[in-house]
């Protein structure tokens, strides 16, 4: 659709392809947040923001207690600690940003809504969703401060290390589909299989199926939630990599790190939950309807990261990567191998 | 590196300063620093009454007032020679324990924070709030009770008392499942504490570890057993000690493990001690005129949540001490910390500390 484009029209394609994108996380993280205090405060026996009473306050069940937030971070003083790296503390989170933003670009969000559909789709996903640990490292350096050193050491690593298992299990998805494009992998995900079951990639054959809690593990992972937060373990290094941050720098932590989420489950639902395509061939399958199976699967992802964060202790640094090296590379090589074998003899 | 853990840090469970020397993750040197919040307990109490330092010693540590309490006035009594009412020592044994109780709940919720599971510490916090409630309700005050008076109490207890009580006890006993079930047995909390900080028995003896901490190693001290005060011979209950059921005896675990176990034990002592308690009696019936002990010294010890609470009274034969001296347990738990969390890793440490239960109220007086 891009070939006939005037440059103007590109250009004006993109700014408004980009501001929708930024709407999307930004609705996300105000929808994210406000749903993880509402869970966190329903499993925890409690009842979460609630406004009550004349005057300002938070809405009816507090649905306004993430715009206030949002307000509050706005009008926050910004502070730089004086022995930090000015330039480096400045540009960090934009960095960090811009890793989630250029990502969520890809993801095809119905069959016909999809900013970019390149043919290296899910490539691109797993590259550049790599990019928010510079910005990790950045930040941490250049706050001058142990603790954001430490934080940000720790989630260099960890993030690493878990994206060699994240990449591995998707290799099983790109040989059962044979094709990198992200609309391509959906489409191959149409049908019955097993007679009644959706013919998704996760249902295909035993090895996707762990691949995909592979991949879900790993996820969970790289976005540094519990129970892998090691590098914002808040009861060890207080905040980790971003101690030192506050106001809007603070909040493009946090805007990118609930975008992430959103990425990590979106390549979940696109590679092992059929992307857009109903659970049932052929009801509620068409048009609009997959936007909706698209963001259920997602959001339904995301309540299961967030469902983790409120059951589960924090995992050690090298039980971390104990996890990652021992456990879930071998378990993801093993996969490869037996979907080459099933794919071979019996698929 | 030289890392300051503290004294503002979420882990050290009030205002302590750890200095680490660190390589990398590992930690090869801690040098706990206190005082923060040192406020001149012992100078105070030369220049009080002895009746003023009750509400003083609920300060110290504010996790467990009424064990304070319980404490002081049980030395001063046996200073000053007063048998108190029947009805007054099983008062203040059902207090003791609930406060125990609380007490454990706020250790082992704070503990699971450490470890970085959020949701038992909120659980644990709403069954604390019960007892707090019972507290209340019986003395008016929700954290420093000021209850126990040389003598006696500062109120009988209230109508009703009883029955909310054992409707705390039976609401009470099935939580510890959930607790069991939530983080006690939770493969990665078994994996951050278990074969963690591990405390031999005998190094725990020669620092002078006391309570749960000591009885995680293995070693069954309890005083309320070894040497009966109040009316605790009374009651049917048992010492639990550190099994090393999934790691090894004095790990972090069994110390955690063991704080469980004390809590079912506590909730048996109070149902004995609500069965048998006198329904009638005075509980101002043997206060004293004048708390004014012969000359003379006296030390006292007693089991406080947090281990062998001493302490040592020197009377002039004034209506004022002339010297008040507090034994804290959690004093002496810090003190082993050095020793057990050396060569692990900064996450660790703090599993450790918090493995030990310190109260920077009591350490610094």
């Amino acid at each position: 659709m891009f070939e006939n484009l005037t440059s103007l029209e590109w250009l004006l394609w993109l700014i408004l392809a980009g501001l929708l994108l930024f709407g999307l996380m930004a609705v996300n993280a105000l929808a994210a947040v406000y749903a993880e205090r509402k869970l966190s405060a329903f499993m925890q026996d409690r009842l979460g923001p609630m406004g009550q009473g004349a005057g300002f306050h938070a809405g009816k069940w507090g649905m306004l207690q993430t715009v206030a937030d949002a307000l509050k971070l706005i009008l926050k003083e910004d502070i730089i600690p004086r022995a930090a790296d000015r330039r480096l503390f400045i540009i960090a989170p934009y960095i960090i940003f811009i890793g989630a933003f250029i990502a969520i670009a890809a993801l095809p969000f119905s069959e016909y809504i999809q900013v970019i559909d390149i043919n290296l789709g899910i490539f691109y996903l797993l590259a550049v969703c790599s990019l928010g640990v510079v910005g990790l490292i950045t930040a941490g350096w250049a706050s001058d401060n142990k603790w954001s050193l430490y934080g940000a050491l720790r989630s260099a690593a960890q993030i690493v290390s878990y994206e060699i298992p994240a990449a591995l299990s998707i290799i099983v998805v790109v040989m059962l589909t044979s094709t990198l494009d992200l609309q391509g992998i959906i489409r191959s995900q149409e049908g019955v299989i097993w007679g009644i079951l959706p013919n998704w990639i996760i249902f295909n054959n035993p090895f996707a199926f762990l691949a995909f809690f592979i991949y879900f593990i790993s996820g969970v992972a790289e976005t540094n939630r519990t129970p892998f937060d090691i590098p914002e373990a808040e009861s060890e290094l207080v905040a980790g990599f971003h101690t030192e941050y506050s106001g809007m720098r603070w909040a493009f932590f946090f805007l990118s790190e609930y975008a992430n989420m959103f990425i990590v489950c979106g390549i979940a639902t696109v590679a092992f939950l059929g992307g857009w395509q109903s659970p049932v061939p052929g009801f509620m399958d068409s048009g609009a309807w997959g936007l909706f199976w698209f963001f259920g699967k997602v959001l339904f992802l995301i309540f299961v990261m967030i469902w983790f964060r409120w059951t589960f202790p924090r995992l050690r640094v090298d039980q971390l990567m104990g996890v990652a090296w021992k456990v879930l590379l071998p378990l993801a090589l093993l996969n490869i191998f037996g979907v080459g074998l099933w794919s071979l003899y019996i698929g | 590196m030289v890392l300051n853990i503290g004294p503002q840090h979420p882990s050290t469970h009030g205002v302590l300063r750890l200095k680490v020397k660190t390589d990398g993750e590992i930690v090869s040197e801690i040098t706990p620093i206190i005082g923060y919040l040192h406020r001149c307990f012992e100078k105070h109490c030369e220049n009080l009454s002895y009746e003023q330092v009750i509400p003083y010693t609920d300060r110290c540590d504010y996790i467990a007032s009424m064990n304070n309490n319980f404490g002081y006035v049980v030395a001063v009594e046996e200073l000053m020679g007063i048998e108190v009412p029947e009805r007054v020592e099983y008062i203040r044994v059902i207090m003791a324990e609930l406060n125990r109780i609380a007490s454990h709940l706020l250790a082992l919720g704070t503990y699971g924070l450490d470890i970085g599971a959020f949701t038992p510490f909120l659980y644990m916090f709403r069954d604390r709030e019960r007892i707090l409630d019972l507290f209340e309700m019986t003395c008016g005050a929700r954290l420093l009770y000021n209850y126990m008076w040389v003598g006696g109490l500062s109120h009988d207890l209230p109508v009703g008392f009883v029955e909310a009580a054992y409707d705390f006890l039976d609401y009470f006993e099935p939580q510890v499942k959930e607790y069991n079930d939530l983080l006690t047995y939770n493969k990665i909390f078994i994996e951050r504490t278990a074969d963690i900080g591990v405390l031999p028995a005998e190094v725990a003896i020669n620092y002078g570890v006391t309570g749960p901490n000591l009885r995680g190693s293995g070693v069954a001290w309890d005083l309320r057993k070894a040497e009966p005060y109040s009316v605790y011979d009374r009651f049917e209950f048992d010492i639990p000690v550190g099994k090393g059921l999934v790691g090894s005896v004095g790990d972090c675990w069994d110390r955690y493990w063991v704080r469980v176990q004390e809590m079912l034990e506590s909730v048996k002592i109070i149902r004995q001690a609500l069965q048998k308690m006198p329904s009638e009696g005075d509980v101002h019936a043997a206060l004293p005129k004048k708390v004014r002990p012969p000359k003379g010294s006296i030390y006292k010890r007693t089991e406080s949540p947090r281990g062998d609470l001493g302490y040592y009274i020197i009377s002039s034969g004034k209506p004022v001490p002339f010297r008040i001296k507090m034994r804290s347990p959690a004093f002496t738990a810090l003190c082993v910390l050095d020793e057990i969390a050396r060569g692990w890793m900064i996450s660790d440490v703090l599993a450790i500390l918090g493995s030990l239960d310190i109260v920077l109220g009591e350490i610094d007086r």
